[in-house]
């Protein structure tokens, strides 16, 4: 891959300043050792690695970076994060690249995680807790899978560990009004 | 002692077994659990994944619940205590985000707020109550303590060494199991990945079960309701992929403490586990082995 850096630097810039300013982090920090690369239990599936998604934030690839598998596939266990000989906590990084992808209608390499959260958080606007049948149930009807987890989903009923009807808070009301709020607050930032 | 309750989402359904066996333990511990009063779920990885203030806000709410209750939160799921700690830090750390959060959960907050603590940290604090408690002794059953990820990392929240963990090893121990020694005490199962790349969460979860066997242990004990749907509840499926034969019994810690300390089986939810448990029974107590379900 050929990369100008005098134009990625230079058009990445804003990008590199928000995700620093939203997760605390300085990605000057990251001297690219690849201790977070050699730690992450996810890096044997990932299209780059920890560390490479950091070197592209530095150098202000935004869309590469966003278009990375890795930001999806990362389970936020943070055992980057606590190896890090610098510091840098790049689960939050993750988190913040998730944001942005999604906020910036990027989420093709991580369809079924961004589609998995909006159902989870669904449930948990409505209902005030998540619903496991539920949510497992609205999954596979958007996703075209119907009877994935099947056995499981009948194991789990016959055990009694799912509930059909969701449990529900009194407070819904409260519950939505901090979904609106937060929401409106993610827009104005 | 008495302590507020934090169960969570998943110990109200997927893993009641150890909501069941929290209750049983602390019950024989004379600790008084009091959930909190409409507590609403943390946000999970979901919420972190997709809204910055949403993340904190979901947590805020339950521990400004906590703080009018006034006792220190015993949270018994990994990720809930990785939330609502997380929030917590944020909060005390940033004044801003207090008073936006103030706004968008119309409640108060301190710079310091109540103490939460995993029940993992509050039980190993109760060593020697439980010393005098064991009534049937384990009697060397080789347990591998799977601590995870989310319950002691990042490092700012954790109550033990987020790299070499030994809470749980201490507390199996005084039941008279003979925690071994391996290296996947804290390597990740893929926990929120299990909906959404199977496969990723089959191969980590092939991954611990084989050391786990390999180091000698004849249970998985956890701390996590992720960990155990992924390790007990896909197991069969790790079966199918791998070609595998695992028939490795995972049980809540609390479950191992129950039994030590003679609860039935059945009280600790040991008959609803995907795997079954009954090489547990027959090693530890022949004479009260569960009846099916």
């Amino acid at each position: 891959m050929t990369v100008n850096l005098t134009q990625s630097l230079r058009d990445g810039a804003d990008f590199r300043r928000r995700i620093e300013d939203q997760s605390g982090q300085t990605l000057s920090d990251c001297y690219q050792c690849g201790k977070c690369t050699a730690g992450c239990p996810v890096a044997f599936a990932a299209d780059a690695a920890p560390h490479q998604v950091v070197r592209m934030l530095q150098l202000g690839l935004r869309d590469e970076a966003l278009a990375t598998r890795t930001i999806w596939l990362c389970a936020a266990c943070s055992t980057c994060t606590t190896r890090c000989p610098r510091g840098v906590d790049l689960a939050r990084i993750m988190d913040c690249l998730r944001i942005a992808a999604l906020r910036q209608g990027k989420v093709r390499a991580g369809r079924q995680v961004a589609l998995f959260n909006n159902v989870f958080l669904e449930s948990v606007r409505k209902y005030g807790r998540a619903h496991e049948l539920g949510l497992a149930m609205g999954l596979n009807l958007k996703r075209g899978t119907p009877l994935k987890d099947a056995d499981l989903g009948l194991g789990m009923l016959k055990r009694r560990k799912l509930r059909l009807a969701p449990s529900r808070i009194r407070s819904t009301g409260e519950i939505a009004a901090i979904f609106r709020r937060a929401g409106e607050m993610e827009d104005g930032k | 002692m008495k302590f507020a309750y934090y169960p969570g989402c998943s110990l109200h359904a997927t893993a009641r077994e150890y909501d069941l066996s929290t209750r049983a333990v602390c019950d024989r511990l004379g600790i008084e659990l009091k959930e909190l009063p409409d507590w609403n779920c943390c946000g999970a990885t979901s919420a972190h994944s997709t809204n910055h203030f949403l993340s904190t806000a979901l947590p805020a709410r339950n521990l400004a619940i906590a703080d009018e209750m006034g006792l220190e939160v015993a949270v018994p799921c990994a990720a809930c205590y990785q939330r609502l700690r997380m929030a917590q830090n944020d909060l005390a750390r940033d004044p801003v985000l207090r008073e936006k959060m103030e706004a968008v959960t119309g409640r108060p907050y301190k710079e310091e707020g109540v103490r939460v603590k995993s029940l993992l940290e509050l039980l190993a604090g109760q060593g020697e109550a439980l010393k005098s408690r064991v009534v049937r002794p384990l009697d060397g059953l080789k347990v591998a303590c799977y601590y995870g990820c989310l319950l002691l990392r990042p490092p700012a929240v954790s109550f033990d060494d987020p790299e070499h963990p030994s809470s749980m090893d201490g507390l199996l121990e005084i039941c008279g199991a003979e925690p071994i020694d391996w290296g996947y005490k804290t390597e990740c199962c893929g926990a929120s990945l299990s909906l959404t790349d199977e496969d990723v969460v089959l191969k980590l979860t092939r991954d611990i079960l084989a050391v786990a066997l390999g180091a000698g242990a004849e249970c998985l004990v956890v701390a996590c309701p992720l960990c155990h749907s992924n390790l007990d509840g896909r197991q069969g499926h790790v079966n199918k992929k791998f070609g595998t034969g695992f028939q490795l019994p995972v049980l809540y810690f609390t479950q191992v403490l129950g039994l030590a300390m003679g609860a039935r089986p059945e009280e600790l939810g040991m008959n609803i586990h995907f795997v079954s448990t009954d090489k547990v029974f027959k090693k530890c107590c022949p004479e009260n082995t569960p009846r099916k379900r």
